[in-house]
């Protein structure tokens, strides 16, 4: 299998590439393991698996998966009404839905902790309700859900969009309801996607940092998420033990990822 | 590929020489400039940014009359233990001016600082003194004067993370101080402090950050903090939002200052740095200490602000613990007492 | 291009209205009003206020500046990089491709703080290039290059992933011609490769900026938070904030919130570009 490339620069550009990659990304990612692993197995068991440690994953993984799961739900109708009706701010609404993407972390956190205390737009309403949307996990739920709102409706969209109508017509004249040929055609069909969007919202929820910090509160064991427990760390000098909850959080990353991808080629195996 | 670019310069030998020339002037009053400018990093603890800013412009005017050399102070904030934290890391700071003992010897342990530092200054090298005090709503709805009354079903206390923040420390070591000093056990305190931290709904890092919880987002019936930052939030928030109240026992807070050596020796700065550290001393500077909230060192400036520095019993850390090393390692270090009195 | 939907395919009208005012009602409450709230909020003491804030304060002219260096530096050598790793991607097949980009995704999930952490680990005085750095005179962590690190850091995924399926699709037909014709390496990359690609790399471009000026955490940890020397634009609204000056660090975010809409409003415009050929991801 070794034609001669025809195409010039494969050396330059891989050599490259891998060079600044590993100085980057790989070099310092190593580094932090490598100062974790200073640690005597009882230190590293302490530093992870202590009770404020465990509720700060607690609080990270279970915040982001059920934002996820609320843009998983109202992202497919976000998608659904972008791709299939018609009506007056559709285009505006497309582009508001990047927001989230392009605007600053820390801008987010300002105006949703702004937002949601007695003295906001929707906390002079919501906290006589008891509903307290700032402080609280709620808030990291909420900023979370902000954060993540691309993702599921950017995955969806352009399968909709090119999706064949056929199937569903046929589905129809074949005697199905609408619930029926959402259920049985469409649903199916848009899996692939909808899970990969959810993921990736997922994926993005377990980093964040600079809204969470700024809405949650950050009182250990109850709104504090696990980045802020590790800069928390590094404040008191636990050098080790910063690091061996950033290497936790790092490994849950990159499981995070390859479930990502397997989830991504397992569907598209089993519903494309 | 002709040369097109160079048809028109009538003489590019003698332009590229005036440019050069002009370059040089430019650069060489740059570095003229710049060798006559001396800039210094005072990495100080949360709420003292309006302190500085007073203080530093007073004396790099007064430096500049004195000596002819422009000075310029730049600041760094953060939780006390969080500065030292970064100069440890290699924040080039000149000076530090934290708010614990503590802080401050964690970066003497480090090498940083000379092992002598405390005897170097005037007053053990502490300008200033101060306490932790109430700050409450206006008309003090929940009728609250003193450290019992913090644990009253109902009562949200807000003080920051003792992990990160000086104001933090001496909140905790406060109230455990009113609890020991009024003849309580250790375990009546650890009792008490165990009570207030439950009433606590949000740790910020900082003691600037807690009083922005307290006063702008209105989160909180009491704010646990520096008697100085108090009469900040007085006079920060709407007139009579906020009011003070000082119970009767509080802790006695000595913020020391130092010069760091690792960072002056090798910048060259350590005549301005210990210059600056020495002018707070002086009359003029206790002065402007006293106007921002607080107690001086200087008897005469104190006995003239007696009014906004009303006596209160305070404890020294030293009656609670060995020193601040052992009070450290009792109470905050990992797993020691508030770690164990947080976890509910 | 789509067709007009039959019978079959057009949902009930009530639902459609219920979804439409679901979709909207969400949108609303999670972006409309919150974006809304940041300009209120910065405009709260008036105009005059807002505007003494962005421009007298030396700190925050300072910070623009300071964002204004970081992001571009950042962005361009990810440019570099971001090509390199396309182009080897995109046109050849090796051993660890999959690997590779894999690798390239990593950033995008690792949360800032631990990238700013990795950093002082390396480059701080206590790290494994401290004493070295500092007996050579150069500061990483705490200044400038320390800054620029970590955004370079957070936002190498952005342009190569743009650029890949970009590559992708156009094909290398055109490439392989130019150099049967003759062409240099670099002849053809200027001549074939840059125009097909430029409105992907465009694109890339500007989501790798948005994101390189937007960013907190690592720089929160690597910053030294030094007023007028270290604070970027998003540093300094927190810092604002801190400092009891709410309506500042609104005017400093609404700046932030301002960029990103334009950011966003450029790449809505790149979309329609009769030129982009753009599929799915």
């Amino acid at each position: 299998m070794t034609r001669p490339r025809v195409l010039p620069g494969y050396r330059l550009a891989l050599a490259y590439a891998t060079a600044y990659l590993a100085l980057l990304v790989l070099v310092p990612l190593a580094a932090c393991f490598l100062r974790a692993a200073r640690l005597t197995r009882a230190q590293l068991i302490a530093a992870v698996w202590s009770d404020r440690a465990v509720a700060a994953y607690a609080l990270t993984f279970g915040a982001s998966l059920a934002a996820a799961l609320v843009n998983a739900v109202f992202g497919l109708i976000l998608a659904w009404a972008l791709v299939r009706y018609d009506f007056p701010g559709k285009r505006l609404l497309d582009s508001l839905v990047d927001v989230p993407l392009a605007l600053p972390t820390a801008v987010a956190g300002l105006t949703f902790s702004s937002l949601y205390v007695e003295t906001g737009w929707l906390g002079c309403v919501l906290v006589p309700l008891g509903v307290r949307g700032a402080y609280s996990r709620l808030a990291v739920v909420l900023v979370l859900a902000f954060t993540g709102l691309p993702f599921v409706v950017r995955a969806v969209q352009p399968v909709l969009e090119t999706a064949d109508p056929a199937t569903e017509e046929a589905a129809a004249c074949l005697g199905a309801t609408r619930g029926q040929t959402f259920r049985r055609v469409t649903l199916p069909y848009l899996l692939p996607a909808w899970i990969t969007g959810f993921a990736l919202a997922f994926a993005r929820a377990l980093g964040e940092y600079g809204s969470v910090v700024f809405v949650s509160g950050n009182l250990p064991y109850r709104t504090e998420i696990a980045p802020v427990l590790i800069v928390a760390r590094l404040e008191e000098f636990a050098y080790g033990e910063a690091t061996a909850i950033a290497s936790v959080l790092l490994l849950a990353s990159f499981g995070a990822l390859l479930a990502i991808n397997g989830l991504e080629r397992w569907s598209v195996r089993r519903y494309a | 590929m002709t040369a097109s670019g160079f048809v028109q310069a009538r003489s590019p030998a003698r332009a590229l020489v005036q440019l050069v020339e002009v370059a040089g002037l430019v650069l060489g009053l740059a570095v003229v400039v710049y060798a006559a400018t001396i800039e210094l990093l005072n990495a100080s603890y949360d709420p003292t940014r309006e302190l500085w800013r007073e203080l530093n412009g007073r004396f790099a005017a007064r430096y500049e009359r004195e000596t002819g050399h422009h000075l310029t102070i730049r600041q760094s904030h953060g939780g006390s233990s969080t500065q030292a934290r970064a100069v440890i890391d290699g924040l080039e700071a000149d000076v530090v001016t934290l708010a614990l003992f503590g802080d401050t010897d964690a970066i003497r342990k480090k090498g940083l600082i000379d092992v002598k530092w405390v005897e170097r200054l005037p007053n053990r090298s502490v300008p200033y003194t101060s306490t932790v005090v109430f700050a409450v709503r206006r008309g003090n709805p929940k009728g609250i004067r003193d450290w019992p009354d913090l644990v009253r079903p109902g009562v949200a206390v807000v003080t920051p993370n003792p992990k990160t923040s000086g104001n933090g420390k001496l909140s905790f070591l406060a109230a455990w101080a009113a609890v020991i000093a009024r003849g309580g056990s250790e375990k009546d305190a650890r009792e008490f402090v165990a009570r207030l931290y439950g009433q606590v709904p949000v740790l910020d890092s900082g003691a600037r950050g807690s009083t922005v919880t307290f006063v702008q987002r209105k989160i909180g019936d009491v704010h646990l903090t520096w008697e100085n930052e108090a009469v900040r939030a007085v006079a920060e928030a709407p007139p009579g939002e906020v009011e003070i109240v000082r119970p009767p026992v509080s802790v006695l807070a000595e913020p020391p200052v130092t010069v760091v050596d690792a960072t002056v020796d090798r910048k060259g700065t350590r005549s301005a740095a210990t210059a600056y550290l020495r002018w707070l001393f002086t009359e003029e500077a206790q002065e402007i200490i006293a106007r921002h909230g607080y107690r001086p060192v200087d008897a005469a400036v104190l006995a003239r602000h007696r009014r906004a520095f009303p006596p209160l019993t305070l404890v020294p850390v030293t009656a609670l613990a060995r020193d601040w090393s052992e009070a450290q390692e009792k109470f905050f270090d990992d797993g020691k007492i508030f770690d164990q009195v947080v976890r509910r | 291009m789509r067709e007009p939907a039959l019978a079959a395919r057009r949902d009930p009208a009530l639902l459609r209205r219920a979804l439409i005012a679901i979709a909207v009602g969400y949108l609303a409450l999670l972006v409309v009003v919150p974006l809304a709230n940041v300009f209120a909020q910065a405009l709260a003491n008036g105009l005059a206020a807002y505007v003494r804030a962005l421009l007298r304060d030396p700190d925050t002219r300072h910070a623009i500046v300071l964002t204004l260096t970081v992001a571009p530096a950042a962005v361009a050598a990810n440019v570099t990089f971001g090509v390199a790793a396309a182009w080897a991607i995109a046109r050849f097949r090796f051993r660890g491709r999959a690997v590779l980009i894999a690798l390239i995704d990593l950033p995008f999930s690792v949360s800032p703080v631990i990238a700013g952490l990795v950093y002082v680990l390396l480059f701080g005085l206590q790290g494994h290039f401290g004493p070295w750095l500092r007996a050579h005179g150069i500061t990483i962590i705490f200044a400038l290059p320390g800054l620029i690190l970590v955004t370079l850091f957070v936002t190498v995924p952005f342009v190569a992933r743009e650029l890949i399926p970009v590559l992708e699709a156009t094909g290398a037909d055109e490439e392989i011609a130019a150099i049967t014709l003759g062409a240099g390496g670099w002849q053809m990359f200027r001549r074939v490769t840059l125009p097909t690609v430029k409105w992907g790399l465009l694109y890339g471009v500007i989501l790798c900026n948005a994101r390189a000026m937007g960013e907190f955490g690592a720089a929160y940890v690597v910053s030294g938070h030094v007023a007028g020397k270290t604070d970027t634009l998003p540093l300094r609204a927190e810092k604002l904030f801190q400092e009891y000056d709410v309506p500042g660090a609104f005017a400093v975010g609404s700046l932030l919130a301002f960029l990103a809409l334009v950011t966003l409003a450029l790449k809505v415009a790149l979309e329609r570009h009769p030129d982009r050929s753009r599929d799915a991801g």
